[in-house]
């Protein structure tokens, strides 16, 4: 009886320390449609830092792109010094994984719905996204050009043609 | 008005009195006109092209922009060759140069898009110019996040051009003054001379867009450096958001639109740029030659505060009794923010689509939709009923109710300033009435094909109100996997909204004629 009242108490436990820190990470999708319900709980987030990091004081703000909506994270500037790059069309930004309470209405921030990190984590390195001159565009600009020329001389020498 | 009533009248003729058909010299008269704003427009696609090569060293998407401007410029060529005329444009071949340059412009500015690879198909491309080009702001971009400068550029760009008028910019560059181009001023939803020469307004409407655009670069920069952006990103989104803010679009550079930059002065100084935006170029006219009294006595910025006083407070009670803020202060920034947004037809937002729905409650929702569906100032960027129509229909009905009240005979007379002190008449109610009457039914046909679609009504009918309101808030319908037939529905709706349904209904009025006339 008292086994089966501690495994009964254990495992209440568990569902309730469950209910306010996931430990696996969340979508952004799944953070904003449920908003009310993660409202000020701690969870884990991951994705790719994209744009600028924004210094103000002793924070920043990072967001955060999981691949469907980028999330704002409020974090210390000491936090981020391993984080090299961020999501542009010229590079693939650092995949992070951040544990932090999120807010639906965050009262420090205006409102905005965001993290405020108390761990970061860099799972992998971004680069710089390597390119190649498009010849087949180029081939096309070529092609273009030599039209509109002889377009253009037709139209010149039809109106001499006709004065 | 009277100038819409024509138009008006002439769609009417066409449906209802025997038409004839178009003849050649018609035709003629379109592809020249078309084919002159097709040149323009390809030299517009050179800003991206250079800006991208030089400053923001991105080459391929360059390259994009090369293709497309030659392509376009190669049409324009061939159509002001075969169509060459130096005839003047009567009304209906005026309407149906606006309306059909708007679908031509959709098409070649998509290209550059599309091939730039953010976007799923080409549908989508052409979705994303419409909004831009009818300063609406509803994407379909996929990875804003990774998208280029250039494409940015020319995402932002097409909101500036098409938010003062794609043929404004013919008019002022390429047309010489005449009676055409003013009929085709009055065919992109303008009426209003601004100076007594048409190519002067649009000279004048350029002017200021180019000197704010300037003040509000700067302004948006110097704040972006502030808040933490590197230099070069502040000035570019600076731009790019003052182009998008003014032109009442709501296009942002990044997935987050204005969220991204977590900053109230950010929020404060885009609030600004949207209102100038919102009012009339006609006052803006009046204050530059420093009649500011205007101002405060002209029926639209009364109408625009006390609708904008009245929304608020509904949004504000529906905010309350959903409970979504915790305290005041964030009610008013969120709620004030998305308004303005919303009643501006900007489409600018600080929360994310999602929470509309999910949070805001019906009440607050409906606040929004309202605020949408009244939208801004005539002769604007800004789309919507129009504040103009909207205090016009007040003051018949303030008429009609006196006119109760008093002896049979008597006569009233009913009188608004507007620039200059205006007597109402029947006629001018009575076109307003029918604008009115086209806009409601043109968001409820919208919310009907959403509702076909599967989406709830209240979703259906804030997509369809921001759409075709072209505003560009959007509570999740859109989104590249949405059905085909509602990108085109949106689409339609976006065109007709942004030219106030004449030049539209007089380009289906030319086709109906083309295969029924005689």
């Amino acid at each position: 009886m008292t086994k089966k009242v501690l495994f009964t108490i254990l495992f209440l436990l568990l569902i309730s320390e469950s209910h306010d820190c996931y430990a696996q990470s969340i979508s952004s999708v799944e953070l904003i449609n449920n908003a009310k319900d993660y409202n000020g709980n701690t969870v884990v987030y991951k994705g790719e830092v994209i744009g600028d990091i924004m210094l103000r004081g002793e924070y920043a703000w990072v967001n955060v792109n999981d691949g469907k909506n980028a999330i704002g994270i409020w974090i210390k500037k000491e936090l981020i010094k391993d984080i090299i790059y961020t999501g542009s069309y010229n590079a693939k930004g650092d995949l992070v994984e951040i544990t932090g309470v999120f807010h639906r209405s965050c009262v420090e921030h205006g409102g905005d719905l965001n993290i405020h990190a108390q761990t970061i984590t860099k799972i992998s390195s971004g680069n710089k996204t390597p390119y190649s001159v498009n010849k087949k565009e180029i081939n096309l600009i070529l092609v273009l050009s030599g039209i509109i020329t002889v377009v253009f001389l037709l139209r010149l020498i039809i109106k001499k043609f006709k004065a | 008005m009277y100038y819409l009533g024509r138009s008006i009248d002439f769609f009417f003729g066409i449906f209802f009195k025997m038409i004839l058909k178009p003849q050649l010299k018609d035709i003629r008269h379109i592809g020249y006109y078309l084919g002159k704003i097709t040149i323009g427009l390809g030299f517009t696609m050179f800003v991206p092209f250079i800006m991208g090569l030089v400053f923001f060293k991105e080459v391929n998407p360059a390259l994009d922009f090369l293709v497309s401007a030659e392509i376009a410029l190669l049409c324009g060529l061939v159509l002001t060759w075969l169509c060459a005329t130096d005839k003047e444009l009567n009304w209906m071949q005026g309407m149906v140069v606006v309306a059909s340059s708007w679908l031509v412009a959709m098409v070649l500015s998509a290209i550059p898009l599309y091939l730039g690879g953010h976007y799923k198909s080409f549908l989508d491309a052409c979705f994303e110019t419409m909004s831009g080009f009818t300063t609406t702001g509803l994407t379909l971009v996929q990875d804003l996040d990774h998208l280029s400068y250039s494409h940015n550029l020319w995402r932002h760009l097409g909101p500036f051009i098409g938010g003062q008028g794609i043929v404004i910019i013919a008019l002022a560059l390429f047309v010489k003054g005449s009676a055409g181009s003013f009929r085709m001023y009055v065919g992109e939803a303008r009426d209003e001379k601004i100076l007594p020469n048409v190519i002067h307004t649009a000279r004048f409407i350029w002017l200021i867009s180019i000197v704010y655009l300037i003040i509000g670069m700067v302004a948006l920069g110097i704040v972006g450096v502030l808040i933490g952006l590197k230099p070069q990103n502040a000035f570019f989104h600076g731009a790019c958001v003052f182009m998008a803010g003014f032109d009442t679009a709501g296009f942002s550079p990044q997935s987050q639109n204005i969220l991204y930059y977590h900053s109230l002065i950010f929020e404060v100084v885009t609030i600004l740029f949207m209102v100038v935006g919102s009012i009339n170029f006609n006052l803006h006219y009046q204050l530059w030659s420093g009649n500011r009294k205007e101002l405060m006595r002209n029926i639209e910025t009364r109408t625009l505060l006390l609708s904008t006083m009245l929304m608020f407070f509904i949004v504000t009670i529906g905010l309350n009794k959903a409970g979504v803020y915790s305290n005041a202060v964030i009610l008013f920034r969120k709620g004030f923010f998305q308004l303005i947004s919303g009643h501006t037809t900007t489409g600018y937002m600080t929360i994310y689509a999602q929470q509309f729905i999910k949070e805001w409650g019906d009440l607050a929702l409906t606040g929004i939709i309202c605020a949408m569906a009244l939208g801004g100032c005539a002769c604007s960027t800004a789309g919507g009923i129009k504040m103009l129509r909207v205090g016009i229909i007040f003051k018949a009905l303030k008429q009609d109710i006196k006119a109760l009240a008093l002896p049979e005979h008597a006569i009233l007379t009913q009188k608004f300033q507007h620039i200059k002190t205006v007597f109402l008449e029947d006629g001018q109610v009575r076109t307003v009435l029918l604008i009115t009457v086209a806009y409601i039914t043109l968001y409820a046909l919208g919310t009907l094909v959403g509702v076909g679609c599967g989406y709830p009504v209240l979703n259906s009918l804030f997509e369809s109100t921001s759409a075709a309101a072209n505003v560009g808030f959007s509570c999740g319908i859109t989104d590249t996997s949405m059905p085909t037939i509602l990108k085109v529905t949106y689409i339609i709706q976006m065109w007709a909204g942004k030219l106030e349904f004449m030049s539209v209904f007089a380009l289906f009025g030319f086709i109906v004629a083309f295969f029924k006339g005689k």
